[in-house]
């Protein structure tokens, strides 16, 4: 089992940070949220290029770096703490890895090098972000492979030229794709939380669609376990940052002759605040391991994205509450990363939803 | 010497001299001369030099061959690492080898009434008169301190210095009429520790350790070797049903060490029958007790994973800041409160009784009653928390109100 990062991984994580440090400061996110499109293609194509995100896991045989969860989740977390405005989850996180996890071999070698490669930016319908058993409730596909239904809230739909769908087929459940723009499609941007997170509506009126592979129980969760794992590591990186630059605050911030971090109530709450992220740290970084089949923990991934969803909105408070007045303005920077935190604490399944998979989990392995 | 070698010298030595069938005493002196009873210290002094990782090989070697070890457990251990550390060769010559050898028993006399979290702020006074110390003043949290023969104290020996500068360390005898001992009945039932009181005690002018006014450096040794012990099993891992004569005298030194440390277990919460229970019980199906046995398991899962990963980071030399000691307190606290929580909703109104026909034997009523423990012993977690934040985290200090005389700080009477 893998208790500390590599020279490798450490690097890698050195120079995902450096580019977004210069890329993506708050200024450029502002800016970024005020767009149609929310994201810079100039900006992704270079961290595509010069750093090879986007296929970091997709293995070698489908263009990819050949990685895993682990360095996944390293360019994860460091988006997550540079709070990145890019295609990124959506294309080669979600869509990524219902390929990888769904689709029969051709149709892998078909679709996936050109999202490790970046070139295109793909999407993946889903009609439930609350759990996989949800998912195909309401999306049909005839046995043309015409679809039906519709997807309410799929991110990053707006940017994307190809989309992957979860349908129920006249053969059960599958994975279907289709080319953006389609006449069959109709793609409304929604408002959202968070708006560093752009979700469309995606409605689907027998729109033709290519079926790629059966969905199965166990396919479908490999793949929301790998999604939630990516985003918990979103998660602690974000949530770092916030702890960060709240300490800092505290120890900047003058009241009644001292700095306010002089005072035991912000000291105290500092200190509960640290362990809490060393402890989502530790079982993200974990269920990295055990996705990348290094260890065995079934129920790992539910653990991490638990933990890192409640210690996320934690910190956030936490952030909004130890600056004071300030803390709950506009102009601060401190809402863009609580916004981010709410919205990935209900993303994919919330905290109670998690701790009960990990519950029938355990009774399974017992 | 590579760990094999190191190995190999032991179980020759052990092969030469190891024999079940003698007293405990022959045993231990033998171990003292042949410099395995305290591997870690130096040649001068009954030991072989090794460094952290070659005295785990011996230990290990004592492990797997059931080889009675050195009394070197609780606070025997904090006794002589100290004398080790700041004693005269005098000292060392006395009070070492007996406590290696388990003839002495030793406690700690440490905290008092009026000085808690605030160690240094000990107001117990020794007064040097014709060349011997005279102490008077009450200490507390004396654990096995009624079977001592000699305890380590913090007394105050210049009330007009700066709290810190004023405290002298003393080894004392507990075997004369000026040294009380009660036991101290805790809210659990049990009886851990002790108070003692010391009414013109006598400490001879040889018995100072370290020098007048340098005992807060000297208890700085003892507290960090009690810090390190935290995690470290209280009872040794062995098997004790051997026949020999050794085994039975041995069973009877442990009996007593353990003694104090039988609910040790409860306070940290029984995580470990937390499943049993819930199944037991049927409360596994409340979906309102499954969210809380996932917070507790999750939190334990984390808390395990931190600590590893903290170890691995000390052992590879990192220099990354590893805040694990203070975090792995308070966890233990916060592991411990969930867990005591989660055993009442599984319990509902049996959690009401106690005793040997309430639920798994009275364990859970008393890991109830012992919860509360952990997050005081050994550190408050309000003191745990201004240690991250201050020494992790590098926020402000809070501002003393403790500093100028000693006489002159407020204090309880």
């Amino acid at each position: 089992m893998q208790l500390e990062f590599t020279n490798d991984q450490v690097q890698f994580r050195e120079m995902v940070a450096r580019f977004l440090e210069s890329t993506s400061p708050t200024t450029e996110v502002r800016r970024l949220i005020a767009t149609e499109a929310g994201y810079d293609p100039a900006g992704w194509s270079r961290l595509c290029g010069e750093l090879g995100v986007a296929g970091i896991h997709i293995p070698e045989a489908y263009g990819g770096s050949g990685f895993g969860p682990v360095e996944l989740g390293i360019a994860a977390e460091q988006m997550g703490r540079y709070l990145y405005c890019g295609p990124f989850f959506a294309s080669s996180v979600m869509a990524g890895y219902a390929l990888l996890s769904l689709a029969e071999e051709n149709h892998k070698a078909a679709f996936l090098p050109e999202i490790a490669s970046g070139e295109s930016i793909a999407c993946l319908a889903l009609d439930d972000l609350n759990s996989p058993e949800g998912v195909g409730a309401t999306m049909a596909a005839n046995a043309a492979g015409k679809i039906q239904g519709t997807a309410s809230m799929v991110l990053d739909a707006h940017n994307a030229n190809r989309v992957f769908a979860i349908a129920r087929g006249p053969e059960g459940l599958g994975l279907y794709t289709l080319k953006l723009p389609d006449a069959g499609i109709e793609i409304i941007p929604r408002q959202t939380l968070d708006q560093t997170r752009k979700l469309c509506s995606v409605s689907f009126d027998h729109a033709p669609a290519e079926r790629l592979g059966e969905v199965n129980n166990s396919g479908l969760t490999r793949m929301w376990e790998h999604i939630v794992v990516a985003l918990a590591h979103e998660m602690v990186g974000g949530a770092q940052r916030l702890f960060d630059s709240t300490v800092e605050y505290t120890k900047l911030r003058y009241q009644f002759g001292r700095p306010i971090g002089s005072f035991q109530a912000l000291k105290h709450r500092c200190a509960d605040l640290l362990m809490e992220l060393e402890f989502a740290k530790a079982v993200t970084y974990d269920a990295a391991v055990c996705l990348a089949g290094d260890k065995d923990v079934p129920y790992a991934p539910a653990m991490a994205k638990a933990m890192a969803s409640d210690l996320y909105i934690e910190m956030a408070r936490a952030a909004v509450q130890l600056r004071g007045g300030i803390g709950f303005t506009w102009e601060d920077d401190t809402h863009l990363w609580f916004k981010r935190a709410k919205s990935s604490e209900v993303f994919m399944g919330s905290p109670h939803l998690h701790r009960e998979r990990m519950m029938k989990t355990l009774e399974e392995v017992a | 010497m590579n760990n094999d070698e190191i190995r190999a010298a032991l179980e020759s030595w052990l092969e030469d001299n190891w024999s079940p069938q003698l007293s405990l005493m022959e045993w231990r002196n033998i171990l003292v001369d042949g410099g395995w009873a305290a591997p870690h210290w130096p040649q001068a002094w009954f030991g072989k030099g090794f460094d952290a990782e070659q005295a785990q090989v011996v230990r290990t070697v004592f492990r797997e061959r059931n080889i009675v070890p050195a009394a070197s457990i609780g606070p025997r251990g904090l006794a002589s690492e100290t004398i080790l550390a700041h004693g005269t060769d005098g000292q060392k010559t006395r009070y070492l080898r007996p406590i290696l050898t388990g003839e002495h028993a030793w406690c700690q006399l440490f905290s008092e009434p009026g000085s808690g979290s605030d160690l240094a702020g000990a107001s117990t006074k020794a007064e040097l008169k014709d060349g011997r110390w005279i102490v008077n003043g009450q200490k507390v949290w004396n654990t096995s301190a009624h079977h001592a023969d000699f305890g380590i104290l913090l007394a105050r020996t210049d009330f007009d210095l700066p709290k810190h500068q004023g405290l002298s360390y003393f080894l004392i005898d507990m075997h004369q009429p000026g040294v009380e001992v009660r036991p101290l009945k805790q809210m659990n039932g049990h009886a851990s520790f002790n108070e003692v009181f010391m009414s013109d005690a006598v400490v001879s002018a040889d018995d100072l350790l370290g020098g007048e006014g340098n005992g807060w450096a000297v208890a700085a040794t003892t507290l960090s070797y009690e810090r390190q012990g935290f995690r470290r099993s209280r009872s040794v891992a062995f098997d004790i049903e051997q026949p020999g004569r050794i085994y039975q005298e041995y069973a009877k030194e442990l009996e007593i060490a353990n003694e104090p440390y039988t609910w040790y277990p409860q306070r940290e919460g029984r995580v470990d029958l937390i499943l049993a229970r819930a199944r037991e019980t049927g409360a596994i199906s409340d979906p309102a007790v499954r969210q809380e046995i996932a917070k507790l398991l999750s939190m334990q899962q984390a808390h395990a994973l931190a600590a590893a990963s903290a170890e691995a980071k000390r052992k590879s030399g990192s220099n990354e800041i590893v805040p694990a000691g203070s975090i792995g307190k308070l966890a233990a606290s916060v592991i411990a409160r969930q867990a005591a929580h989660v055993h009442t909703m599984i319990s509902g109104a049996d959690a009401m009784t106690a005793g040997p026909d309430s639920a798994t034997d009275g364990v859970i009523a008393e890991v109830l009653v012992s919860v509360p423990a952990i997050s005081i012993a050994g550190g408050t977690d309000e003191i745990q928390r201004n240690i991250i934040a201050e020494r992790v985290l590098g926020m402000p200090k809070e501002i003393r109100s403790d500093t100028g005389p000693f006489r002159d700080i407020k204090r309880n009477a």
